[in-house]
């Protein structure tokens, strides 16, 4: 890590990635990454395409295990407990860190039972009662309750874009998760959905951490606190977010952000 | 400095600075005419320096709109925020160091009444090429974005300062030894207090050239001669 | 030679000129034959069908009729000794009952009875027997089923000589002809006018059944594990072009590894549902996994990432998200296999689902036919009777068909979720 990260370094990390290397056979995707996560603020990954930044997310939570050509090196901790351990099992790794896509993808079920699948599978609920709680507290937290509220049967897919993703992060929080990941949740909904997401990222920040990659810079500068910028697979820079739009330290950072790359 | 993707955005910097390099132009050359017409008791240039003034004005109320739509329409990042905001502040210096040159002109006919020739205007002068050079330099400094040049012109501000001074307790001692020139000498002392503020606001745009350069602020340094009056 | 223009030069192109206008009526016209042609291709196919219909209508709606003779039995003055009061089997066994109908026909019909009624006419008399002990107390008409002959001949196909009886028959007002209610109860027999479907529809049905449950399950978990959990190896690839490959094997190969290994080594039952149910699930496998494999591997992975990142196990996923979504595509495959296994005669015939079965089955381990290996029998006889029969069977077949599409297609439908 570099000194000016030695120094951005949260007390209490909540994640930690110590040098990770990614391979996809024989391509190396990620060289050498290392990087915390915490609780207080919402981290952005930023960079241009093909720079490794989904990649790395998706190492967080060992989605990269499907890719069955993939092959991850380095350490990644959650809460100090390797998370690539044999003694770590995935399923509840996946249910404490949670993913929501860049398309949204609700199941094909009924908004209730979209939420309530995953706390179902994890034994969340002792009845229905319970389950009920939890599907107005995940949508109440997610900002949807009150448009669905009465139509909690309906399908999930009859949603418009925005409502969908709110539903996702809603599927996401339902099972309580500590890390939020969010992979280009904004890049498929229109202005003033995305500004509905960005707003309830800001509500959901402090009692997740939340690590966010977008390829637009200005989403990453409203609702980040902390932002990285990676390229070519390596990171090139970390900083406070401010810090980083205003007057960053590498050349490379600088020519992505003010639109001289490529 | 690598080009912009896209290439209207670097087009729309480069006409920005162009304007701004205008007014700089604009506001040395009122800053010399000022002075040459005090020299000379040129009313007639005089008259011309205050005249120009109203482009100077001109030029900064286009590149104020200019830099909000460049705000509006560019959302530019990084050293291009900080160029653009430099720019905004730099223009409303260089319009007020217009108007000091302007100031000057305009009490020329007030001291070239008198036809003799009074030894303090000798002073002013040189005092008046310093700030020129200096304003030329921090606009040049502004052109190529050289935080260094910018720092040397920082640092030139107290021979300005010191010369203020000196032209000071000249004037002052004159007017004590020639009483009836104090009305001329009260016209002088303020034409060296504007030049001494021409310099002052050639240091601010430096350090704003600075900032748009580095990122960085100067360290907060005494703006002002030392008063220091002599009992 | 002049220069080709740069492209600064080239004019702009000129949409309404001659030229163009060419075009565009050359492009309407092509486009106008295709329409035409594949109204043709169409039209034709829908001729052939609806000459299949038209035919098969035409010979086989005769064969679900049956011409009747209405038999005055006068009980007590016929020669018949049975209580009313003991009608056991036993009882009616010894009470030689085709004698009796001989005796009464020919009283009533004169010395050419025997050739007027079927030879089973005599069951008739034991059902109404059978059916209401009282009757041998008074006279009752009974109608029993006329021969091969008389039916025939009243529907207007018989020999000039059976015309002529039945010409008399109808004017005694004793001929009817009404819907042949034994045709779907009763099995094979060697009288036209007794034979039934209901053996061979029983053996189909059972044979559906064991092919059904045979292949289904262990298709769809070949087509599940091929695409979810295989790794890409290369011995996953020679099962992937073995499956492939057995979907286009020949029928009757089915029919010879049935006989050579259920039949020869394993020695199970021959003609036995069962057996024919195993070999067809050995044809109807491979279209089940082909089917279930393009069906799984349509569902968007955008489910399977959903469901994987809220921390579903991987038997999860398929379960409760891949299966239930890939379910319409697996069913019509196994709509197609399975309506592919119904119509299959040859390798049925090769395990020996050809033998005479006069009684249908009772269960999967006992000897039964197959309406097709039926049809193909009955086909074959000599009897001129046999032929409405087999194109009433054929009728039979083709609405089972339809019946098993229909129920294929209504259970897709409901489980076909718009995503």
């Amino acid at each position: 890590m570099t000194e000016e990260q030695k120094s951005l370094a949260p007390a209490d990390p909540k994640m930690t990635a110590r040098d990770v290397k990614v391979f996809y056979g024989p391509k190396q995707a990620i060289k050498g990454v290392s990087i915390d996560v915490d609780m207080d603020n919402v981290t952005a990954f930023i960079g241009p395409s093909g720079c490794g930044k989904s990649t790395f997310l998706r190492t967080l939570n060992r989605m990269n295990d499907t890719v069955a050509s993939a092959r991850v090196e380095g350490t990644i901790t959650l809460d100090g407990e390797d998370i690539y351990a044999p003694s770590m099992d995935v399923v509840q790794l996946r249910a404490r860190v949670g993913m929501v896509f860049q398309k949204p993808n609700p199941f094909p079920k009924s908004i209730y039972e979209n939420i309530a699948y995953g706390p179902r599978i994890h034994g969340l609920a002792a009845s229905k009662a319970d389950m009920d709680v939890i599907v107005e507290k995940s949508l109440r937290r997610a900002g949807l309750w009150e448009e669905v509220k009465d139509r909690l049967q309906d399908s999930g897919t009859a949603l418009s874009g925005g409502q969908q993703q709110r539903l996702c992060i809603g599927r996401a929080i339902a099972v309580e998760p500590e890390v939020i990941l969010m992979d280009e949740p904004c890049s498929a909904l229109d202005p003033i959905a995305t500004a509905k997401i960005e707003e309830l990222i800001h509500e959901l920040r402090g009692r997740y951490g939340i690590v966010i990659v977008t390829h637009n810079m200005q989403q990453a500068a409203r609702v980040s606190q902390r932002t990285a910028f990676f390229h070519l697979g390596e990171l090139v820079e970390y900083g406070v977010t401010s810090d980083i739009f205003t007057n960053p330290r590498q050349e490379r950072t600088k020519d992505y952000i003010t639109g001289r790359y490529g | 400095m690598a080009e912009h993707t896209i290439k209207a955005f670097d087009e729309d910097i480069d006409r920005l600075r162009g304007l701004i390099a205008e007014m700089g132009g604009r506001a040395e050359a009122a800053i010399e005419n000022a002075m040459l017409a005090l020299q000379r008791h040129d009313k007639t240039l005089a008259a011309e320096v205050v005249a120009d003034d109203k482009r100077i004005d001109a030029i900064e109320a286009e590149v104020e709109k200019m830099v909000v739509e460049v705000i509006a329409l560019r959302a530019p990042m990084a050293n291009d925020l900080r160029d653009v905001i430099a720019a905004l502040k730099i223009v409303s210096v260089v319009e007020r160091i217009g108007d000091y040159a302007k100031n000057i002109a305009k009490r020329v006919p007030l001291v070239a009444t008198n036809t003799r020739t009074m030894e303090p205007i000798s002073l002013l002068p040189s005092m008046g090429q310093v700030a020129g050079e200096m304003v030329h330099d921090a606009l040049n400094a502004f052109a190529a974005r050289d935080p260094d040049l910018a720092l040397a012109v920082v640092e030139r501000d107290t021979v300005v300062d010191d010369f203020y001074n000196s032209v000071f307790r000249t004037l002052v001692t004159y007017m004590v030894e020639n009483p009836k020139t104090i009305s001329e000498c009260a016209h002088l002392l303020f034409i060296a207090k504007n030049i001494e503020r021409i310099g002052d606001h050639a240091t601010n745009v430096a350090e704003m050239v600075y900032y748009a350069a580095t990122g960085k602020t100067l360290p907060d340094r005494e703006r002002g001669p030392d008063i220091q009056l002599e009992d | 030679m002049s220069p080709t223009p740069s492209p600064a030069e080239r004019l702009p192109t000129d949409w309404k000129s001659d030229a163009m206008r060419k075009r565009i009526a050359r492009r309407y016209a092509a486009e106008r034959r295709f329409h035409l042609l594949g109204l043709g291709a169409v039209l034709l196919s829908a001729a052939f069908l609806a000459f299949l219909l038209v035919t098969m209508m035409g010979n086989g709606l005769r064969g679900f009729t049956r011409t009747e003779i209405a038999l005055k039995v006068d009980f007590p003055a016929s020669p018949l000794l049975l209580d009313p009061q003991a009608i056991t089997n036993e009882a009616l066994a010894n009470a030689n009952l085709p004698m009796v109908t001989s005796a009464v026909a020919e009283k009533m019909l004169g010395k050419d009875a025997d050739a007027l009624l079927a030879p089973t006419a005599w069951l008739s008399l034991r059902d109404a027997i059978k059916a209401d002990p009282t009757i041998l107390n008074r006279t009752e008409v009974i109608r029993v089923p006329a021969s091969t002959d008389i039916d025939l001949a009243a529907k207007s196909d018989g020999t000039p000589a059976a015309e002529a009886a039945v010409k008399r028959l109808k004017q005694a007002g004793i001929l009817s002809t009404g819907f042949n209610w034994s045709f779907l109860s009763a099995s094979d027999g060697t009288d036209p006018t007794q034979v039934g479907i209901w053996g061979a529809f029983k053996g189909s049905l059972l044979t559906m059944l064991v092919t059904l449950v045979l292949s289904f399950p262990i298709g769809v978990a070949t087509a599940l594990y091929l695409e979810e959990y295989a790794p890409k190896a290369w011995w996953t690839d020679i099962i992937e072009v073995s499956i492939n490959n057995l979907a286009a094997v020949p029928s009757i190969i089915f029919g010879l590894l049935g006989l050579s290994i259920f039949l020869n080594f394993l020695h199970l039952p021959r003609s036995a549902a069962l057996v024919g149910g195993m070999t067809l699930a050995l044809m109807t496998m491979p279209v089940i996994v082909i089917a279930g494999r393009n069906a799984i591997k349509s569902v968007p992975p955008s489910i399977r990432d959903a469901a994987l990142g809220i921390g579903a196990s991987p038997v999860q996923v398929v379960f409760q998200h891949v299966l239930p979504l890939a379910l319409p595509g697996i069913l019509t495959g196994t709509i197609i296999g399975m309506a592919r296994a119904l119509g299959e005669t040859a390798p049925l015939l090769m395990i020996g689902m050809r033998a005479f079965i006069a009684t249908p089955p009772g269960g999967v381990s006992d000897p039964a036919t197959v309406l097709p290996v039926q049809i193909f029998l009955w086909s074959d006889e000599v009897s001129k009777g046999f032929v409405e029969k087999t194109s009433a069977a054929i009728i039979v077949l083709l609405v089972f068909l339809l019946a098993m599409n229909g129920l294929a297609i209504y259970l897709r439908n409901k489980f076909e979720k718009r995503w």
